[in-house]
């Protein structure tokens, strides 16, 4: 039946809001059966291509074809009818109700109008089985793993028809080994006939899965090529455009006196459950610490603690020989701490306000930006047009809405806000989340900087790439506990791994060999 | 679509959402048989067609401003203050208790001491609220509505059980306080025609410039802002989002207090039982919201607010159209005014969005992915 070589073929695709293009005669082919990757930086127009291919937008200019034969695709559910499916990002599960029902949203089988539940539950089984995807049809979503959660966004894809997929960064929220699988998966996908466009800004994924890569660059399409010639340093060349460097080449750490000594601490979460369950660690002046983990072995909790912004519930915290166990969020501060949010839209900035005024937000109370509680706006400009400058924030005028600024300006303006204040213990949490190469380099830099000036630095990632490259030592955290403490020079990825899944260090160095 | 700027499109939407609120009304009386231009014709002639008329739409605006101002301060940190009308009742008995207290002080002892002691009451009603809410948790919005009753029925036993007799004239209201606390000035409501406009509009114009730099000008409206746009970056950043709340809910209650004491000490000259809550409450809700939070719009839509209100007196009387009819106008330029957004939906804003889509490709690009578009 197919009458073109390629499943999908997007041609001069362009789409203008107003004036800008996100993207500019862009060209994508894909062939039937193929990992086909989609690289390109935060920004580049990856999302604009994909939301026109699956209906959310529609393109200004450009004419999609499927099997050789033009087609409109004016909605998500006319991309669902023409077999088009996302794996987003964001999943878009309802968590209270069951695999099933998640999946038959929308679209219920019913009888006389009494949903049949069984069936559902019968076929999605079967495509579960069909694929290896291992989803149970009856749990409930919040009870299950963030991976399994994603494959049965999968299934409901599959569940619609779907041949062609599309996944949107589908290894930001999973472990190692959840990416193996995922990767596992997609290739028996591809096996089975069916198509798989994979967004990523992530090189070692698209060296392990696609078969082919297109990459985007300021919403145009620069290159198509098969991944097995292509090295990832010239990938990465034509993302950003110039030559990037994946390490950043450090020092030996000139370890100081401590900074940070945090001695038993205990934290609840916010439903009252232990979330930190007693954990010990010290940070010293000029190294990093990196604490690995996945997402939700209370990371969130320990810094919260740390910072004063939650309460501390056994145990203590001293920072420069100061117990500052729960002392208020601005005494904290003031004993020398800067602290990068994990969550920069919720914790770091207030977006509707300017970026001036947000790069005051620490500081806004003291001389020179105010006197006796009177602001001085001129003083408070000057300061972000320094900071601005030295920074290199990318942003049209400093009285710009933090909201209107791309998420790397945004992070870079927390970075500038909380360094500048030359704090001796820099916390900082998921630095570079959904950044792209050229801001996670200079961010790197920042913190590699730091540290040579004799800064102690925490740094907490769910990447394990940032934490072996920057870390000076590694600890684990596993349901709230410290798993094992190892050193980024004699560790691997594996053990690393295995320590985050929770087993012991003993038997973590025993599996790697 | 018309392309306009910016600004135009802000000064434009407004008077477009009271053009549409003004046709309405005039619908609604041809369809009840009232002539729309003899009403409105009377409406304007009693607002603004004398001196006295003049006097007391802008007596009638008075109170208004100052609680549509205590409003705005609460509703920039994000609470809900509906109990302005239990906050300005509390100023308006406590102090024409003063006034009548130390009838004999003299003048720059006692108005100034029975104003402050007013706004002293409303600050302590508009604490509990805020006190609650920062401490516990509990929803503004049921408080303080509950709050109006509690203080309603506390001013009417305040009133018949808790005053020295010698303080009433009849059960139902004091005695006239003495013109040692009246904010009356003779030359002024000569001025304008002998109307009871009284030297309360002076305290609420600098009111209102007090407002605008406590808000765009100190470290405590930089607080309250941020505390209200994003109370999650505002604790991070060191701030207490306790005490701001408190803060702002205890201004909001001194301002609306202060509304309560110039329809005290201004217009009535005395207390009496009143049989529901005060409506310059809720009425002030409806200017702040007209007006935008911003102080130059709160005192335009304070005005216009006191043209329908006084000219619909005149409406009464110039036209037989009852005052049903009146508040059927108002409601319906208010709706409008609320709904300004659909209206801006009619300009296609050139500037604007050239600048959007210069500035944040981000934004537009990531926009769909959380599902909004859809």
């Amino acid at each position: 039946m197919t009458k073109s070589e390629y499943v999908v073929e997007m041609r001069k695709i362009t789409k203008d809001f107003g004036g800008f293009k996100a993207n500019d005669q862009v060209d994508l082919k894909v062939k039937p059966g193929e990992i086909h990757a989609l690289l390109g930086e935060n920004g580049a127009g990856k999302s604009t291509l994909m939301n026109i291919l699956s209906g959310l937008l529609e393109p200004t200019s450009g004419e999609i074809l499927l099997n050789g034969e033009p087609v409109k695709i004016d909605s998500p559910t006319a991309a669902n009818r023409l077999g088009i499916g996302m794996v987003h990002q964001h999943f878009m599960l309802v968590d209270a109700f069951t695999v099933t029902e998640n999946i038959i949203l929308g679209n219920e089988p019913s009888h006389l109008g009494v949903i049949d539940r069984k069936k559902a539950e019968k076929e999605i089984k079967e495509l579960s089985d069909k694929y290896g995807l291992a989803v149970d049809p009856t749990a409930k979503v919040r009870d299950i793993s963030v991976g399994m959660q994603q494959r049965a966004e999968i299934l409901k894809t599959l569940y619609r028809g779907a041949n062609i997929l599309i996944f949107d960064e589908p290894t930001a929220v999973l472990t190692p080994q959840e990416i193996e699988e995922l990767i596992e998966i997609m290739k028996s996908l591809v096996a089975e006939g069916k198509s798989i466009i994979l967004i990523t800004h992530k090189l070692d994924e698209i060296r392990h899965a696609a078969d082919r890569c297109t990459v985007i660059r300021r919403g145009k399409s620069i290159d198509t090529v098969e991944v097995k010639g292509t090295t990832s340093e010239e990938l990465a060349e034509m993302m950003v455009g110039h030559s990037v460097t994946f390490k950043i080449p450090k020092a030996p750490a000139q370890i100081g006196t401590p900074i940070l000594n945090v001695k038993g601490l205990k934290v609840n979460e916010s439903r009252g459950l232990p979330a930190v369950k007693g954990i010990d660690f010290t940070v010293h002046a000029g190294e990093i610490l990196g604490i690995a983990g996945i997402d939700g072995n209370g990371q969130t909790e320990l810094i919260e603690a740390l910072t004063g912004l939650r309460k501390v519930v056994g145990g203590a915290v001293v920072i420069k020989g100061k117990d500052v166990t729960n002392a208020a969020v601005r005494k904290i501060t003031e004993t020398g701490v800067a602290h990068v949010p994990e969550d920069r839209q919720k914790y770091g900035l207030v977006l509707q306000m300017s970026l001036s005024e947000n790069l005051a937000l620490q500081t806004y109370y003291q001389a020179p930006i105010s006197h006796h509680g009177i602001l001085n706006y001129h003083e408070m400009r000057q300061e972000a047009l320094r900071l601005i400058k030295e920074y290199d924030i990318r942003t049209t005028n400093e009285q710009l809405r933090a909201g209107e600024l791309s998420g790397g300006n945004q992070q870079k303006a927390i970075v500038a806000r909380e360094l500048d204040r030359n704090a001796d213990l820099v916390i900082v949490a998921q630095p570079t989340r959904g950044l792209d190469v050229g801001a996670i380099e200079y961010i790197h830099r920042q913190l590699i900087d730091q540290r040579d000036q004799g800064k102690a630095i925490l740094l907490v990632s769910f990447e394990l790439d940032e934490i072996m490259n920057l870390s000076d030592r590694i600890i684990v955290l596993h349901d709230g506990k410290i798993a094992g403490e190892v050193r980024p020079e004699t560790t691997t990825e594996q053990e690393l791994g295995l320590l985050m899944a929770g087993s012991s260090k003993q038997a973590a160095a025993q599996e790697v060999k | 679509m018309l392309k306009v700027s910016q600004p135009v499109k802000r000064i434009l939407v407004p008077l477009i959402s009271i053009f549409l609120g003004f046709l309405v009304g005039a619908i609604v009386m041809l369809i009840f048989s009232y002539s729309p231009i003899q009403a409105y014709a009377s409406m304007f002639q009693g607002a603004l067609g004398s001196m006295s008329g003049i006097g007391e739409t802008l007596r009638q605006a008075t109170p208004l401003i100052f609680t549509a101002l205590g409003f705005s301060v609460a509703y920039s940190a994000g609470f809900f203050n509906i109990g302005m009308s239990g906050q300005a009742l509390a100023g308006w008995v406590a102090s024409i208790w003063v006034a009548l207290a130390f009838p004999s002080l003299p003048t720059y002892v006692l108005l100034p001491l029975a104003i402050i002691v007013g706004a002293l009451a409303g600050g302590f009603v508009g604490a509990i609220p805020g006190v609650l809410r920062a401490f516990f948790g509990t929803s503004e919005v049921i408080v303080t509505i509950m709050l109006n009753y509690v203080v309603l029925y506390t001013s009417t036993y305040l009133l018949q059980n808790v005053m020295p007799k010698s303080f009433r004239s009849s059960t139902d209201s004091t005695q006239t306080i003495t013109s040692h606390a009246s904010l009356r000035m003779g030359w002024l409501q000569n001025a304008f025609g002998g109307s009871r406009i009284n030297a309360g509009l002076f305290l609420a114009l600098i009111a209102i410039i007090i407002f605008w730099i406590m808000m765009k000008k100190t470290t405590l409206g930089f607080e309250i802002r941020s505390v209200g746009m994003n109370p999650f970056a505002s604790e991070y950043a060191g701030m207490s989002s306790k005490k701001t709340i408190i803060m702002s809910m205890v201004i909001s209650g001194v301002l609306s207090g202060l509304g309560g004491v110039v329809e005290g000490l201004g217009t009535y000259q005395n207390f009496f039982t009143q049989t529901s809550s005060l409506s310059i409450g809720f009425d002030g809700m409806s200017v702040a919201l007209l007006g935008g939070g911003s102080a130059l719009g709160i005192l335009l839509a304070s005005l216009l607010f006191s043209i329908l209100k006084i000219g619909g007196l005149g409406m009464q009387t110039g036209a037989g159209v009852p005052f049903e009819i009146v508040n059927i106008v108002i409601a319906a330029i208010i709706f409008f005014v609320a709904i300004d957004y659909v209206i801006g939906l009619l300009f296609k804003q050139k500037k604007a969005k050239d600048a959007d889509a210069g500035a944040k490709p981000e934004q537009v690009i990531h926009q769909p992915k959380g599902g909004t578009e859809v």
